[in-house]
């Protein structure tokens, strides 16, 4: 149906999402459930000693206590597993329940199973856990100096890893010979990813089929019942089947395989009904994957016109821990692959230590290596201007890769497909109105001695990113132990309506919408004919599910693809009826036509009837009318864009106002321009709270101290402002759709814009460099500093 | 997330629950809820018995009297931020309850669960304090009332005894020609005050006849800063500047947000702004 | 202990046995069956379980379904007349105020209150008047555009 791509239609989704409707986890009632607490510990770091379950076990209401002794005796392997190895990874044992050693506040050591929430609570604070307290580590430097307390024996130093990317020497070289350089040591924080529906799950054991079903907070069912069946709850693949009902957000952090869902899990098994577990907020917070969490040296070469000679990084990155599902991927293949950003720089070298630490594990969360590199690119850029004189624009317009340099091949293994840099930077200047900003910039530094109270500060961010992981081939040779294809089996009904399933399990990004677009468009139906499942392995083919801004890109192009083979054969068996040769037919709203004559055509649902009814029919041809497709992109898609942040600081308080915020995005062909703004609204939200708030702190015996909602501050509506958005439109040309992902573009690139223009604000006062969250505090310390 | 168990009675007038705490050792009083249900979900609290006291139509309600305002212990906060009979004689009492939390807060929360809970970073005892508003308390042996300056005694310590209840704050009318503001310094993340500074100026006939600063979150309790330079001065800023700088708080509050010499410096900060807001105001 | 309670919720009397200690919004996700409010954080801050309590916007997580009797409760389930969305669930959809949905219930019974209180609302009294609802999907930007829809065609 023409006209249906690049149309903002309202989402298909959301009447059950405004009247209540939508089922979540834990909306989920069903007969004869139990539920689940979960007995966690409260060191960072200890040896159990003991653990006296008799209390728990007689409290009136509990059906079960459970600890590590149980996995051991269900026989099953009872592990969390790592899904990506990197050459030399330590790889220390994760057991769903801990047997003798925790390693964080919040590991798990034991469940209980009740007939009411509050009553699983109740008995949970009866199990007696005889603790022997050892000392913690939870800070990322401090767990690599000489004597730190160690995380796991298996792992010396706490060294997870050591990897690098680019060569060192070319590096050394630029700088001995660099006529400007600008350095910088920064911390990147830890986020906690904070979906607003904790992480929950159903489990529903049936002696009788010996099928298990798993509800839970997913958003790659396929890969929770990979994982959970091969290494934890050794159950036989075909005999689980794991849904992911409305998810509330996930933002990364229900990508992983965690011990609570398979905890939950071995108690249905165990007890042969349903087990319902549902994370409190503290809980959730303190098992989630963090985010970030890095410590990070960097520097950046140039000659005398400013062109970047070279770039040296090198980033000590937490890993928490355990090693969660993707976590060695992130601060790696995500991370030091993207330092080249929009940038021609003719050397990099990127070294990376990732570090066990007395902490909830990180890996993947909104961004994911993205932001960390970005951040690192664009505040060396902020610097850079100042350094060469050039300020924030020219230096970044004169490192632009060139538009006619595509496809260009950076120093850090990706190459880029397409891009045009400049346009963007152009708009992005134009709607913010820069002349007039910097206008209005000298006019307050000239308040007082440059030192008036509300200094105003212009930030730059122009940002690459990399979306939809590709190829398979590839990540599998860099220690990915899963594809990176997507999946789509899309049928056409005898009477011409359509069912999509999408390995690609949406959780709250308006998959269902946007994918019946690209059928619509694609098959020439209505949007409402076209049905989209999701989320369900067992109406599903495998599929690898929704991060890295994949969906599109990647399941989107699955579904053209079926769409494709769809028309192909329809083709054919519209030519057996209207007795033309296939080559002749073309298919366009809907209709095959013999070229040429436009009143010999049929339907889609004319040939999906007789598709169906076999009766005239083409000998060669099997009856039906669907097709699957496993979709495995050539490359990554290269989404860029430029924002430019403007904010106002009190300098008497350290307090920051956001003014303005504008952003142009290059995300390729737009599906749906409403979602995709609104996914920008969304990681701009993030990545501001990430550069203004928010915090995951954990003090020195390894207490996370900013667990609750009282101390982590989320962006607030009061605290954000209207987003000023526009696109220029560079398509991916290695997809079928020429679409390159949106989801993490918003918080990767507006970390940099915010904390560059806090820094541009306070240029007067000497200040080059805050680490982020920019608390007021800091920033009056910053000012303040002699 | 789940509290424990307790038991529930409901007061249907202030002598009976007085009756029922006498009953009921380490039973918890609760209004709307809003600062002790919280602490029950989390288990920091909790108490054997819940005596609710939140349906007694005696303690709510905002009314004139004896020159002042009397505002019930069950008042909401909403109520008393959209009260007419403190926008004409407090406004910055209602300016301080229009403050707290957010709009569900203060729907639920009243003012005598927020004060008899003494959060550091509450938003009405500084301005309490600074009006020289009465708390009045009832036991069964009679009632009896203390200065807000009193009432507060340490973090989350007050002067209700055991055996009492909180049933009304009395605030005295303001002078003519004073002027009073309220002006927080939000934590981003709970939206309690990480400063909260409260100040009153009183302007006859053009020259400062009284003033008063009151800051909270700073310490365990509201700090009162001596601006007493203010009267008789021109206020200028810098008068006001110098005045407030005299904050002064031996062991200041801290967190990972914001440490004790930064809450301070805001303070003094605050307290300056608070104090040229109230005197534009007079 | 069980406490008695009689209420009315979305129109419909309603009397139960309940604990305690049972939070309102267990009472009527649980017991009754109203999955709408949801829960997203145990500090009273995140206002995903908002309802309509006598009219006033409250979060249900802080209130005990003991301290409701005799309330008249609204929830999501009770927002729709007679198979008619209201102007805000319209605006949430036409405007795309909701991704994931979470906090959509709470968000919208939050905006209701405020337009009742202030039927024509600026930018920044929206924004002041849903602060005590976090939602980690919109960035916010569109739940205001949702609430000005609304605000419009119920003036």
């Amino acid at each position: 149906m023409a006209g249906v791509l690049g149309t903002s239609i309202k989402r298909r989704e959301d009447p059950a999402l405004i009247t209540g409707r939508g089922k979540y986890t834990d909306d989920l009632l069903v007969e004869g459930m139990a539920h689940a607490a979960i007995v966690r510990s409260p060191y960072a770091h200890a040896r159990i000693r003991g653990i006296d379950t008799s209390a728990a076990k007689t409290y009136p209401g509990v059906v079960a206590v459970l600890t590590a002794r149980d996995v051991a005796a269900a026989g099953i392997p009872g592990m969390v597993p790592v899904g990506w190895l990197l050459p030399d990874l330590k790889t220390p044992a994760h057991p769903m329940i801990a047997a003798d050693t925790v390693r964080h506040v919040g590991d798990a050591v034991a469940v209980v199973v009740a007939e009411d929430r509050y009553v699983a609570r109740d008995a949970a604070e009866r199990v007696a856990v005889d603790y022997e307290p050892l000392d913690a580590v939870a800070d990322v430097v401090a767990a690599l100096e000489d004597g730190a307390p160690a995380v796991h024996d298996d792992a010396p130093g706490n060294v997870a890893f050591d990897w690098e990317i680019g060569e060192k020497d070319p590096v050394d070289a630029a700088f001995a010979q660099a006529a400007h350089t600008v350095e910088l040591d920064l911390r990147n924080n830890r986020l906690i990813p904070h979906a607003i529906e904790p992480r929950a799950a159903l489990a529903s054991y049936d002696s009788s089929t010996g099928v298990m079903t798993i509800h839970m907070t997913s958003q790659n069912p396929h890969v929770h019942r990979l994982l959970m069946t091969l290494a934890s709850l050794g159950m036989p693949e075909h005999k689980v089947r794991i849904v992911a009902p409305e998810v509330g957000g996930g933002f990364g952090s229900k990508i992983h395989h965690y011990a609570d869902e398979a905890i939950v899990g071995l108690c249905s098994l165990k007890l042969d009904r349903p087990v319902k577990w549902t994370a409190t907020r503290t809980e959730t917070n303190l098992t989630d994957a963090h985010g970030r969490d890095h410590s990070t040296h960097c520097a950046m070469a140039f000659d005398g016109d400013g062109r970047i000679t070279g770039l040296r990084v090198d980033t000590k990155a937490a890993m928490g821990a355990y090693l969660s599902t993707f976590a060695p991927a992130v601060p790696t293949y995500l991370y030091g692959t993207l330092m080249s950003g929009q940038y021609d720089i003719p050397a990099i070298h990127c070294h990376v230590t990732g570090v066990f630490t007395h902490t909830a594990p990180v890996d993947a969360y909104r961004g994911a290596g993205r932001p960390e590199a970005t951040f690192v690119v664009e505040r060396l850029m902020h610097l850079a201007g100042e350094a060469t004189g050039l300020g924030p624009i020219e230096v970044r317009k004169r490192n632009f890769v060139p538009a006619d340099a595509f496809p260009y091949q950076t120093q850090v293994a990706l190459a880029y497909d397409s891009g045009n840099y400049g346009p963007a930077m152009d708009r992005a200047l134009e709607m913010i109105g820069y002349d007039d900003l910097c206008r209005e910039q000298a006019s307050r530094r000239g308040n007082g001695n440059g030192n008036g109270r509300r200094q105003m500060g212009i930030g730059f961010s122009s940002y690459i990113e990399a979306c939809g992981l590709a190829p398979s081939a590839v990540v599998g040779s860099l220690g990915a132990q899963a594809g990176q294809w997507e999946s789509a089996d899309v049928r056409v009904h005898p009477t011409g309506s359509v069912t999509v399933y999408t390995g690609s399990s949406s959780h709250g990004q308006g998959h269902e919408t946007t994918f019946s677009q690209i059928v619509a468009d694609r098959l020439g139906v209505a949007p409402e004919a076209v049905e989209v499942i999701h989320g369900d392995t067992d109406l599903v083919q495998f599929g690898m599910g929704t991060y890295g801004s994949r969906s599109a890109a990647v399941g989107g192009s699955a579904i053209a693809g079926s769409v494709d083979k769809i028309i192909e054969k329809g083709k054919k068996i519209a030519a057996h009826l209207l007795e033309a040769a296939a080559e002749d037919l073309e298919y366009e709203d809907g209709s095959f036509r013999v070229a040429g004559s436009p009143d010999r055509a049929l339907g889609l649902g004319d040939v999906a009837l007789q598709a169906y009814l076999a009766h005239n029919y083409p000998d060669d041809l099997e009856p039906g009318l669907s097709a699957t497709t496993f979709y495995d992109p050539a490359n990554f898609t290269y989404p860029f864009g430029t924002h430019v942040c403007v904010v106002e600081v009190d300098t008497e308080t350290g307090s920051i106002e956001l003014l303005r915020y504008a952003a142009v995005d290059d995300v390729g062909n737009v599906i749906n321009p409403m979602i995709v703004d609104g996914q920008l609204h969304g990681g701009l939200a993030q990545g501001i709270g990430q550069a203004l708030w928010e915090n995951a702190v954990y003090d020195d015996s390894g207490q996370l101290v900013s667990g609750s909602l009282m101390d982590y501050a989320l962006p607030k509506i009061h605290n954000l402002i209207p987003f000023e958005l526009d696109r220029t439109t560079t398509p991916c040309p290695h997809n079928p759709l020429g679409v390159k992902g949106v989801g993490e573009a918003g918080a990767i690139a507006s970390p940099p814009a915010v904390v560059n223009a806090v820094v541009d604000a306070l240029k007067p006062f000497g200040v080059t460099h805050i680490d982020m969250p920019l608390t007021p505090e800091k920033v009056w310390r910053a000012v303040n500093a002699d | 997330m789940y509290p424990a168990q307790f038991d529930y009675r409901r007061a249907g007038s202030v002598d009976e629950a007085l009756g029922l705490l006498q009953e009921h050792e380490d039973a918890k009083l609760m209004a709307g809820g809003h600062s002790l249900i919280p602490m029950m979900k989390l288990r920091l609290a909790q108490p054997p018995v819940v005596i609710d006291i939140g349906r007694l139509d005696e303690l709510k309600g905002i009314s004139e009297a004896g020159g002042g305002v009397r505002v019930g212990a069950l008042t909401t906060h909403a109520d008393i931020a959209a009260s007419d009979i403190l926008a004409a004689s407090c406004p910055v009492l209602a300016e301080a309850a229009g403050h707290i939390g957010d709009a569900q807060v203060r729907n639920r929360g009243t003012i005598g669960g927020n004060i008899a809970h003494a959060d550091p970073g509450s938003d009405l005892p500084p301005v309490l304090v600074l009006l020289g508003a009465s708390v009045h308390l009832q036991s069964p042996s009679g009632a009896r009332s203390v200065a807000a300056a009193d009432f507060f005694q340490d973090l989350l310590m007050t002067d209700v005894g055991e055996d009492e209840i909180l049933t009304h704050v009395d605030v005295p009318a303001r002078n003519a020609g004073a002027g009073a503001a309220y002006l927080k310094f939000e934590h981003p993340a709970s939206g309690y005050a990480v400063v909260g500074a409260a100040a009153s100026v009183t302007v006859q006939h053009g020259r400062c006849t009284a003033a008063g600063l009151v800051v909270g979150g700073v310490g365990a309790v509201p700090t009162a800063v001596d601006v007493s330079s203010l009267i008789g001065a021109d206020l200028s800023d810098d008068a006001i500047a110098t005045a407030a700088s005299g904050l002064d708080t031996e062991d200041p509050l801290g967190d990972i947000f914001a440490s004790g010499d930064y809450r301070v410096h805001v303070g003094k900060v605050y307290g300056k702004r608070a104090l040229a807001a109230a005197r534009d105001r007079a | 202990m069980t406490v008695s309670i009689q209420l009315e919720v979305n129109g419909k009397p309603v009397q139960a046995e309940v604990e305690p200690r049972r939070l309102l919004v267990h009472f009527l996700r649980e017991d009754l069956g109203l999955t709408g409010a949801n829960i997203g954080c145990e500090t009273s801050l995140c206002g995903a379980c908002t309802i309509l309590v006598d009219g006033s916007a409250v979060k249900s997580c802080t209130m005990l379904a003991a301290q409701a009797d005799g309330a008249a409760v609204t929830t999501i389930e009770g927002l729709a007349r007679n198979g008619e969305l209201h102007p805000l669930q319209d605006g949430f959809w036409e405007k795309h105020g909701l991704q994931c949905g979470y906090c959509t219930p709470g968000m919208i019974l939050s905006a209701n209150y405020l337009l009742e209180q202030n039927p024509s609302p600026s930018d920044e009294e929206i924004r002041e008047g849903l602060k005590g609802n976090i939602c980690r999907c919109t960035g916010y930007h569109n739940i205001v555009e949702a609430v000005k829809y609304a605000a419009e065609r119920m003036s």
